[in-house]
């Protein structure tokens, strides 16, 4: 069969209405990418486990099983010491879910599909970036309501309350960079699953997180100490006023906490912003 | 340069590392045709259409789409264009609708001409059922579907087709085949590319074959197939008996003569309409009955064939082109 009888040019029709594309910004665009990832959790509610379930699994298996051995000298004891520390792990690992989510929609190419839309190509990440925070969000909500459950107080003031959480929504947002950058470099979500395994789970433990670090090894305690994550942890204990009193040869970072965890944020950042952005170019451009 | 041209491909290269993987390529393609770009795996086609689609920047040269330079200005380019890539690239968490309104919003398209134009591709695609399902569940032709809708939001004027219909069952390409030719009735100018000769023969207006990187043929595909010599006279007589005697007659003009004994075909090479309507009236005056006589053109893959010295899909020594950009060391 030839196509001369096809006749598919006979019939052509005057010409098609074009609508008008209209330039927007790059907050709707990114509004946009971001709602399709909320809809992706209301389809998959399983993908908010990291913020529900998983957390408050550790935070009853640290409390009670744990916990019981380990003194903190507090008025609420080791149940509220614990709280920001698995705070502090939870928004770690949303590096995770960004790194997952980037690496699935790089796999199945919806990063392309976006790319060769007439918007700002940051949108893809931004877009990502807002419902990360948003994912960490309800987690910090979920955390409140199961610690106020096992007896954890804030003590402070409003403002003081409000800087833990702002603090630990900004370590989300310096990790973002972290999953932004894993998200590119992998290529598949069970190389991410690996590599975020293999060193979100030592980093997060190999702190203040879940027992005091007075009676570490000193090299290890040394270690544990200089940890970024010591620094959230501590700086989020002391604004809600569930921090023990500080072993007088702790760590620098310890001693300042808030304005370690800030200068933390920023380096972070500022590193792995710029390499994450270029490695996530240089693997669309391809 | 052609005036109305509404893609212009202009000795395009990329090379990643050592590897050429587009060498040269040039290529024009009127407003409202079809081109169809056609190669085996690993040809270049994907790049090609990459670079065109402004995913890839091409190592030098470049392309016009819609009167756009794709280096020059990228979102315009971006606004005229719609790219349907090899894999289906469909929301799978999505339904139809959520799918097709998230791009439409992506486009800046006014809310309620996102409605409208969603019910009518929905329609035309035969998805209005699906629409409300979450893509996960289509079946592989309703996705490629549901990704030429999505294509279409906001109604470009170039379409960008990457292997549409690879994967997809014979019943779904034909579907698939007929939504394109509606398209092109509606002025749409698509670039599609296939490892399918079929498909290059029953939907583009022009061909450029392509291997290796490089232009090897282009023309329409009648001129492709005049390109890999002359056509063939099949005669298929109707009693077995008669192949002996036939085969005696057409000697006598054509200096040689394949016979297919339990076809009952006799294969001749054919210099023309009119040879063979001379050899009809041998057969006319003679007491042979036939069942058939005519000429058969070279198949698009005998023209491959020709052209390459490998048929189409021999994949041996060619890199899978659906993995270019992924497995190429950049």
């Amino acid at each position: 069969m030839t196509n001369i009888d096809q006749g598919h040019r006979l019939t052509q029709r005057p010409e098609l209405e074009r609508p008008e594309i209209v330039q927007t910004s790059l907050l709707r665009q990114s509004l946009s990418i971001t709602r399709r990832n909320l809809i992706h959790i209301k389809r998959m509610p399983e993908m908010l486990l990291d913020v529900t379930i998983q957390p408050v699994i550790f935070v009853l298996l640290f409390a009670y099983v744990f916990g019981s051995s380990i003194t903190i000298d507090t008025e609420a004891g080791y149940k509220a010491w614990l709280l920001g520390g698995i705070m502090a792990q939870t928004v770690a690992f949303s590096a995770f879910i960004v790194a997952v989510g980037l690496t699935a929609d790089l796999d199945k190419g919806i990063v392309d599909r976006m790319r060769s839309l007439p918007i700002n190509s940051a949108a893809v990440l931004v877009g990502r970036s807002m419902s990360s925070l948003l994912h960490s969000s309800i987690g910090l909500v979920v955390m409140s309501l199961t610690g106020l459950l096992i007896g954890w107080r804030i003590h402070t003031s409003v403002v003081e309350a409000a800087l833990g959480y702002l603090l630990l929504l900004g370590w989300g947002f310096a990790m973002i960079w972290v999953g932004i950058w894993v998200g590119s470099a992998m290529r598949s979500v069970e190389g991410v699953n690996g590599a975020m395994f293999a060193t979100m789970f030592p980093i997060t433990f190999l702190a203040n997180t879940f027992a005091p670090t007075d009676n570490m090894p000193t090299w290890l305690r040394t270690v544990a100490e200089w940890n970024p994550i010591s620094s959230l942890t501590q700086a989020v204990r002391e604004l809600w006023g569930n921090d023990q009193p500080l072993h007088p040869d702790a760590a620098l970072p310890l001693q300042h906490p808030v304005l370690a965890t800030l200068i933390w944020i920023v380096v972070i950042t500022a590193i792995l912003a710029p390499l994450a952005i270029r490695t996530f170019n240089k693997r669309t451009a391809s | 340069m052609t005036k109305d041209a509404a893609i212009e491909a202009e000795n395009l290269v990329k090379t990643f590392g050592d590897k050429t993987a587009v060498d040269d390529v040039s290529f024009s393609v009127p407003t409202g045709s079809v081109l169809g770009l056609l190669g085996p795996n690993g040809a270049g086609k994907t790049t090609t259409v990459r670079m065109m689609a402004t995913l890839t920047r091409p190592t030098s040269g470049t392309a016009r789409v819609a009167g756009y330079d794709i280096i020059e200005s990228p979102r315009d380019v971006r606004r005229s264009m719609g790219l349907t890539g090899q894999t289906a690239t469909v929301d799978e968490l999505l339904t139809g609708r959520e799918n097709l309104r998230l791009i439409g919003s992506l486009y800046g398209l006014s809310g309620s001409y996102i409605k409208r134009v969603t019910e009518d591709l929905l329609e035309r695609f035969s998805l209005s059922d699906a629409g409300n399902k979450i893509a996960k569940t289509y079946s592989g032709g309703m996705r490629r579907r549901l990704d030429l809708a999505v294509s279409l939001i906001a109604t470009p004027p170039v379409l960008f087709l990457d292997e549409p219909t690879t994967g997809l069952d014979p019943r779904s390409r034909l579907e698939l085949w007929d939504v394109l030719r509606e398209l092109v009735n509606d002025g749409t100018t698509l670039l599609l590319t296939t490892q399918y000769l079929e498909e290059a023969d029953q939907l583009a207006d022009n061909i450029v074959v392509i291997d290796r990187g490089k232009v090897i043929a282009e023309g329409t595909p009648l001129q492709l197939k005049d390109q890999s010599g002359a056509a063939s006279l099949v005669v298929t007589v109707s009693r077995a008996e008669d192949l002996a005697m036939a085969e005696e007659m057409m000697r006598a003009h054509v200096p040689e003569v394949h016979v297919d004994a339990g076809a009952r075909q006799l294969t001749a090479a054919a210099e023309g309409l009119q040879h063979m309507t001379r050899i009809a009236g041998l057969f006319a005056d003679s007491k042979i009955e036939l069942d058939d006589i005519g000429l058969k053109r070279p198949s698009l893959d005998d023209v491959f064939l020709h052209l390459t010295g490998h048929r189409a899909d021999d994949t041996t020594e060619t890199d899978d082109d659906s993995r270019t950009p992924e497995e190429v060391p950049a």
